[in-house]
């Protein structure tokens, strides 16, 4: 499929898309590479980056029309924010299971051993 | 480069953004593989790959841009995945030490 001719309306849009998404990939691993543990890391990460791809997904949709190609970005839209929150709680859990420590003086608010959250009184 | 005379005909402005995100996406490609290589835990080298992953999905995308080629667009779609994927496993194997239970 070669792309068709694109007017300006439509390369405004798909650059300022473009703008949108390179600025949060930069958000998110400024994050990544600066905060102090891995809960902070998972926090900026699983939000910003996610929000960067899904702009440049929506970016794919405005460049390539209601079409094919279009369809499979906006798919990509829905698995990105299925998928980046279970990844990003899987690996919160691993790392609490593993005995990472809280920034700071944070807690857990109940004890691990016991599984699952208590009864509410 | 050969796979600039496929490029679709589009005003100058943005062939200059996607050249300038692909930039930007290779260069926080880059830099996310410190977190990978310095990360003090586990944990941290995986959120590490998970964003690596996440950038060379947008790379895909705005290599689709830069060629005008569209299914490249899928390239992007199964990376994620492929990311999904290997986040959960290796989640999985550092808690349960065992990746098929």
């Amino acid at each position: 499929m070669t792309a068709a001719e694109v007017g300006l309306l439509r390369a405004v849009v798909v650059t300022a898309l473009i703008a949108v998404g390179s600025f949060f990939l930069l958000v998110g691993t400024v994050g990544l590479l600066r905060l102090p543990e891995v809960y902070n890391r998972l926090h900026a990460t699983s939000k910003a980056t996610t929000l960067g791809a899904a702009s440049m997904f929506l970016a794919g949709f405005v460049y390539y029309g209601p079409g094919g190609t279009g369809l499979t970005s906006l798919l990509g839209i829905v698995f990105l924010f299925l998928t980046a929150p279970t990844g990003g709680h899987v690996i919160a859990r691993a790392a609490h299971r593993m005995g990472v420590e809280f920034y700071g003086d944070a807690e857990w608010p109940w004890a691990l051993e016991d599984e699952a959250e208590p009864e509410a009184d | 480069m050969a796979a600039e005379a496929a490029a679709a005909t589009g005003p100058a402005f943005l062939e200059l953004a996607v050249q300038a995100g692909l930039l930007i996406a290779s260069a926080l490609t880059l830099l996310a593989g410190y977190r990978v290589v310095r990360g003090p835990t586990t944990p941290d080298r995986v959120v590490g790959l998970d964003t690596i992953g996440t950038n060379v999905v947008a790379i895909a995308l705005l290599f689709s841009f830069a060629t005008g080629f569209g299914p490249f667009v899928l390239v992007g779609l199964v990376l994620a995945i492929i990311g999904f994927i290997s986040t959960i496993t290796v989640a999985n194997y550092v808690t349960e030490g065992d990746i098929v239970r």
